[in-house]
């Protein structure tokens, strides 16, 4: 680890540069089942994510990787999302790992890391996913309350998530970060606490805490739309405002909306994504960030299959950013941390906009030198959305 | 010139739906005026929103050639009448162009209050009334019962009424018959100077104003000099024709004739229904009796939706008045809807038309604050002013007392429905006058009450307390002294004056109560919170809080989110782009919509 991962999860030495580091995302979409509230893109073994489907797709991934010419790197961060990576043997994941090495290069002391499911790390996989190169582990715990696990239509129960949490630290790994859910419907203030606290006791390096987010076309929207309880954005107020007050009791920086960490702790590979840095991206659905264009790759398992076999990009669309947009993504993108983003034109033009003046009276955006920082981040939508408004002033486009 | 003894000039008196259209279609086509093949349902409603309607705005006339049965041919002239309450001023100079109407009523519905008060405005005028039943021929048909009731209101005989189907063409002839039988044929001096009625006018983009005019006293020829008697413009006789439905010029009018007159003055102002033609070089010492100039009851502020359409507002207002005098407005700036006019109507349905016409031929998207009469303040030092917009109304320390304008109202209901009636009635401050059986199941009962009640839901609640059945007439009578205060509504502290109402003292906290409450729902939750008060004068009489907004943002954004993320806001931002700023405060459009409905 270089010496400026030693700084606060918040600094802002640590915002700025990570704009400057290379990344690359890989996609395994697999998981046993489709979790009610997941939009992202995922195969299970009903739809067709049999064993023979998951061996062409690694092939596939791998032959995508080879599609893509040499120089982009050393890569600062390697990220394996999912689906389910855990879902793949240690073996297979090394060959991935090995051949974005092999391609780009790794700087030393790169973050590698793997998100997996509780119910796939133990002691041995956790040992194996260390051996083969990760550093990084990031556990999709969720919750730590049997009922919310539940109605979440998750595989695990309690104790294994502690257990993995516990396996994960044994094998050595230099991050282990705990994802949660809050606001799940049913799920009472009580409840939440009592996972927040047990995760603490569990000693993460890094936690992730997401309020449930309804996407269209998940079971969970469909429920909602028959009228199931949503979330409430009272209740999850509520809950961030005690989850805040309980991480910073803990010694964890809140360093974006939704991110604590120890010091020394925070995911490079998100800081990056927030610094408007570059990353590859391969495998289904995955998206890329290279010279000011926004790549996604197709969504469907056949089509990707299909391209990648044909050596063809399996791309299935493309943003140009122009300046102006640019410029405003990358305010958009800063306000979410809590080093908040160098003002410069966007942010300029938005604390002379009539929205902005409104923002600064309402004590959500605060100036801080050169830079804008978000004070209240559960309002941080209102702050971006009033930057991406900003028409582009005289002299960009 | 036309022999005045073989002239009958009448109207149709109806309500809407009752047919009336389609009998003087029928009277048309017997009478060879049109032809069969050239039939358009309705002639003589011209406006599209007339047809869609179902009613009548601006009056006309036609004439009808007809060789009556005892061989001699006669001239009827038709005399088209408005259908609608707010138009009853226009209404009464269209019968006093004639000599006679027809009372015509559904079979199957019996009298309406509007109706009847157009007969008795008639009788008033000394007109002969022939009452007429249509649709005899539907199913539903209760002849016998709607001619009892006729009987009873009119006097005379069950046999005096004449049954018709004007959808069929049953009893038409008949009645024609009756039309040359028992209307008197009209007098007037032939040798005095020219005295014509004008009980009609309406701009054309060419020929400027065109008149509809009935010949009282002398004649008018082309070529005349003439000169309005109430605006004392002097204009010359250009063209003068008859409507036969088709416009016929002819050389002159005489004693009794009905035509229509062109001038060349452009202006409509000038040319006002009510007034008297007479001749420059001779003219007549006195014009015709009552001449009234035309005016608003209902004000309302009108604003257009987006700002930048002030312009094209003035502009279709402007084209408005060129047809329709009695429309008047003036420009107004509110703080929450910026630039926009107050305008006065002769009532709510004029007022619900023009806004329509607004934004259908003019596309406008409007935002119109909630409708209000004009007040008179009597101020401390003596004077009286005229209070138009509650934002006029003087603070309580210059003013002696606020009068209001009351209205006669006539209502006629199902008997069933009389108490129920009378509790809306006092609920909204009226006081009962005389009350009449019409028949044992329908009754006509009169008040006085508050102008400002009708416009505000009275008609609405009438109609669904008595499921539909009770029909309503009103016409202006006094100002009177009334415990009125103004209700201000307050966001974040700060007034906004399209939510200020003048309102009954003791139905001010229910107003304010109201209007804090539905604002509450209807404003989203902000940065902050948001005090909404409402308050008269500095005593605030209702609060309520929306809390601030507490959840803005979504929990996750990383790379594959990020596109998607921005096209996010950017949409959300492109609904925001109908918000208004009150102050620091964002007010949905819609807001202002919802909140100065008029249905509590």
């Amino acid at each position: 680890m270089s010496a400026g991962d030693l700084a606060a999860p918040d600094s802002v030495e640590l915002a700025d540069v990570a704009a400057h580091w290379k990344s690359a995302y890989v996609h395994i979409p697999f998981c046993r089942r489709r979790c009610p509230y997941c939009d992202f893109a995922v195969v299970t073994p009903d739809e067709g994510g049999t064993p023979e489907v998951v061996g062409r797709y690694v092939a596939a991934v791998l032959a995508e990787i080879d599609m893509e010419p040499n120089g982009f790197g050393p890569l600062d961060a390697v990220n394996l999302g999912g689906g389910t990576p855990s879902a793949l043997a240690p073996a297979v994941l090394a060959r991935i790992l090995h051949r974005l090495a092999n391609r780009h290069g790794l700087r030393p002391g790169a973050e590698i890391s793997i998100e997996a499911n509780p119910e796939d790390i133990d002691a041995d996989t956790a040992g194996a996913l260390c051996e083969v190169g990760f550093n990084r582990l990031s556990l999709g715990v969720q919750s730590l309350d049997g009922a919310v696990l539940l109605s979440l239509g998750r595989a695990h129960d309690v104790r294994q998530a502690l257990d993995a949490v516990g396996a994960a630290r044994r094998a050595g790994f230099g991050s282990v970060s705990i994802d949660l859910i809050f606001g799940t419907p049913g799920e009472s203030v009580g409840d939440w606490r009592t996972t927040v606290n047990q995760a603490l006791g569990a000693e993460p390096d890094h936690l992730s805490a997401y309020a449930l987010t309804v996407e269209r076309g998940t079971d969970l929207s469909r429920a909602v739309l028959a009228g199931a309880p949503a979330p409430d954005p009272d209740d999850l107020a509520d809950k961030y405002e005690f989850l805040d007050e309980a991480l910073a009791g803990a010694g964890m920086t809140r360093y974006e909306v939704s991110n604590f960490a120890r010091p020394g702790h925070p995911c490079r590979y998100n800081l990056a994504t927030w610094a408007q840095g570059e990353y590859l991206g391969f495998g289904l659905g995955a998206h890329d960030h290279r010279g000011g264009i926004r790549r996604r790759n197709v969504r469907r398992l056949d089509v990707y299959l299909e391209r990648v076999g044909r050596r063809e990009p399996p791309e299935s669309g493309r943003e140009v950013l122009g300046g102006w947009a640019a410029e405003q993504e990358r305010v958009m993108l800063g306000l979410r941390r809590g080093a908040g983003v160098v003002a410069g034109p966007a942010g300029g033009a938005l604390l002379r906009s009539a929205a902005g003046e409104r923002l600064v009276g309402a004590g959500v955006v605060v100036v801080r030198r050169d830079r804008l920082v978000v004070a209240r981040p559960l309002l941080t939508d209102a702050a971006a959305r009033a930057v991406v408004a900003l028409p582009p002033p005289a002299g960009w486009e | 010139m036309i022999n005045p003894a073989r002239i009958r000039n009448f109207s149709v008196i109806a309500h809407i739906d009752h047919g009336k259209s389609t009998l003087a279609d029928r009277l048309l086509e017997r009478t060879g005026a049109v032809q069969e093949r050239d039939m358009r349902a309705q002639l003589l409603d011209t406006m599209d929103l007339e047809r869609e309607r179902g009613i009548t705005i601006k009056a006309n006339s036609v004439r009808l050639n007809y060789r009556a049965d005892d061989g001699d041919d006669y001239v009827l002239n038709l005399i088209d009448t408005p259908g609608h309450v707010d138009f009853s001023y226009e209404v009464s100079r269209s019968l006093e162009a004639c000599e006679g109407a027809l009372l015509l009523v559904d079979a199957s519905q019996g009298v309406e209050a509007q109706t009847l008060a157009n007969a008795y405005l008639a009788i008033e005028e000394g007109l002969e009334i022939i009452p007429v039943i249509n649709k005899i021929d539907l199913p539903a048909a209760d002849p016998d019962a709607v001619a009892a009731e006729l009987v009873a209101i009119l006097g005379g005989t069950v046999d005096d009424v004449i049954r018709v189907s004007a959808k069929t063409g049953a009893g038409v002839h008949e009645l024609l018959e009756v039309i040359v039988d028992r209307l008197p044929a009209p007098g007037g001096d032939p040798g005095a100077p020219l005295r014509a009625l004008v009980f009609d006018s309406f701009y054309d983009t060419y020929r400027g104003v065109v008149c509809n005019i009935r010949v009282f006293d002398g004649s008018i020829g082309k070529g005349d000099g003439v000169r309005l008697m109430a605006t004392g413009v002097d204009a010359t006789a250009d063209e003068i024709g008859v409507l036969v439905p088709a416009p016929m010029t002819i050389a002159d009018l005489g004693i009794g004739e009905v035509g229509y007159l062109i001038t060349g003055v452009k202006e409509i102002d000038l040319i006002r229904v009510g007034d008297t033609v007479t001749r420059t070089a001779i003219p007549a010492p006195d014009p015709l009796a009552g001449y009234r100039e035309p005016k608003p009851m209902v004000f309302s502020g009108m604003f257009p939706t987006d700002g930048d359409d002030f312009e094209r507002l003035r502009e279709a207002l402007e084209k408005l008045r060129l047809n329709d005098s009695s429309l008047v407005y003036q420009a107004e700036t509110s703080r929450a809807l910026g630039f926009g006019f107050r305008c006065g109507f002769l009532g709510l349905l004029h007022m619900e038309i023009v806004r329509e016409r607004l934004e259908r031929e003019y596309d406008l998207d409007l935002v119109s604050t909630a409708p209000s009469v004009e007040y008179r303040a009597n101020l401390t030092d003596g004077v009286s002013i005229p209070v138009r917009s509650p934002q006029e109304l003087p603070p309580p320390a210059n003013l002696g007392s606020v009068e209001e304008p009351y209205v006669k109202v006539m209502i006629i209901t199902p008997s069933e429905y009389v108490g129920t009636v009378m509790e809306l009635v006092i609920g909204k401050r009226g006081q009962m006058g005389e009350m009449t059986y019409l028949s044992p199941e329908r009754v006509e009962l009169h008040y006085r009450m508050p102008l400002a009640e009708i416009v505000f839901d009275f008609f609405d609640q009438l109609k669904s307390r008595t499921r539909g059945y009770a029909s309503l007439d009103y016409e202006p009578d006094d100002y009177r002294v009334s415990d009125l205060v103004r209700v201000d509504i307050l966001l974040n502290g700060m007034p906004v004056d399209a939510f200020s109402s003048i309102v009954h003292k003791e139905r001010a906290y229910r107003y304010g109560k109201a209007m804090v409450e539905r604002l509450r729902e209807l404003i989203p939750r902000q940065l902050f919170d948001v005090p909404i008060q409402a308050a008269v004068g500095s005593r605030i009489i209702s609060r309520e809080t929306i809390k601030a907004k507490r959840k803005d943002v979504t929990a996750k954004c990383y790379g594959g989110d990020i596109t998607r993320k921005r096209k996010l806001l950017e949409r959300q931002k492109e609904g925001k782009r109908r918000m208004k700023m009150v102050g620091q405060v964002e007010v949905p459009q819609e807001a202002f919509i919802s909140a100065l409905r008029i249905d509590e």
